[in-house]
């Protein structure tokens, strides 16, 4: 239960950016012509921020449903790194567990859980953190979808606030850079999401994250 | 059912079979060594290729230049991640940055 409270403790300032998120979609989804039913589902069944904003670019442009399922799912072909990072420590756990913690394996939660999986602290119940992450995480999505929805074209488009992704994305991975190897790994990783830009699919984030892995462990082998 | 729902239940599923891919695995297939030691810059990689191009980057051409409000923003942001560590300075001075310098150009 303690580790419980501490995921959602650790999730918690993510959430200050997650939220102006959520309330973009919320918008975007009802201004795209879904139905405000749909719009919320989606936040759930999908739940995962960057295709869902890809997804209301393609209904507004019209696109064929076999394109939209294709593209939904290469952008979020990132979570199987996560997935294959996430696996050694709960190997142990029922099947039960492992289904319900793969739902909530997002980007936020993912960032945050790992980095205590992987400090110093002892604790044999450390899928519990991952739960109140992956739980708070899913209660703001949820939550600020349906405030989006609800406020509709109140919300200024000219504030910027779709820039709180980039900031939520540099509040996670900075402070996990802590050596040299971690440092050219995401030097790499970023001048590669730049120098492949032109990939459909957004392929370039892949691209750029098996760079930075490669180089990282390249630059650690001694 | 109508096609949106078609999509939706389409890529939910398959995220979700992504998600749970290598957690399902484990217990039959374990990854060797190489690849365990590979995974600790799946953070660190994988979030700066997400972030990076959403600083340096608009309407997929690259701008560097002083002009790229986002990119200044984010440099400032990045320099309060190193320092305190902390999300919420991270973001909160991120976002007052960006709001101040569109306000100054």
């Amino acid at each position: 239960m303690q580790e419980f409270l501490l995921g959602i403790k650790g999730e918690l300032p993510i959430l200050l950016g997650v939220t102006p998120l959520g309330m973009i979609y919320g918008v975007l989804a009802t201004s795209a012509g879904l139905a405000v039913w749909d719009a919320q589902a989606m936040s759930s069944v999908v739940f995962a921020g960057s295709s869902q904003f890809m997804l209301i670019q393609l209904v507004n442009l019209g696109a064929p449903a076999i394109m939209m399922i294709l593209t939904g799912f290469v952008i979020n072909l990132r979570h199987a790194l996560y997935s294959a990072s996430v696996a050694p420590y709960i190997r142990h756990l029922s099947t039960l567990w492992k289904f319900i913690l793969s739902y909530l394996l997002t980007d936020e939660a993912y960032a945050v859980a790992i980095i205590h999986y992987q400090d110093e602290s002892e604790s044999k119940n450390k899928h519990w953190f991952l739960l109140g992450a992956g739980i708070a995480l899913w209660s703001c999505w949820q939550l600020s979808t349906a405030a989006g929805i609800f406020l509709g074209a109140q919300v200024p488009p000219n504030w910027g606030l779709d820039f709180t992704l980039a900031l939520t994305f540099i509040a996670l991975a900075v402070p996990a850079i802590n050596d040299k190897a971690s440092f050219l790994s995401a030097l790499s990783a970023g001048l590669t999401a730049i120098l492949t830009r032109g990939l459909p699919y957004k392929l370039n984030l892949i691209a750029a994250a098996l760079v930075g892995i490669t180089v990282g462990l390249w630059s650690d082998r001694r | 059912m109508s096609e949106i729902w078609v999509v939706m239940l389409s890529i939910g599923i398959l995220t979700f079979l992504t998600r749970l891919s290598f957690i399902y695995m484990h217990e039959k297939w374990q990854p060797p060594d190489v690849v365990t030691r590979a995974l600790r810059f799946v953070p660190v990689a994988a979030l700066t290729a997400i972030f990076v191009p959403e600083m340096a980057l608009q309407n997929g051409e690259l701008v560097l230049s002083l002009e790229n409000i986002r990119l200044l923003a984010g440099i400032i942001a990045i320099l309060v991640a190193w320092r305190t560590k902390s999300a919420l300075w991270t973001i909160g001075v991120g976002m007052v940055s960006f709001w101040a310098l569109t306000w100054l150009m």
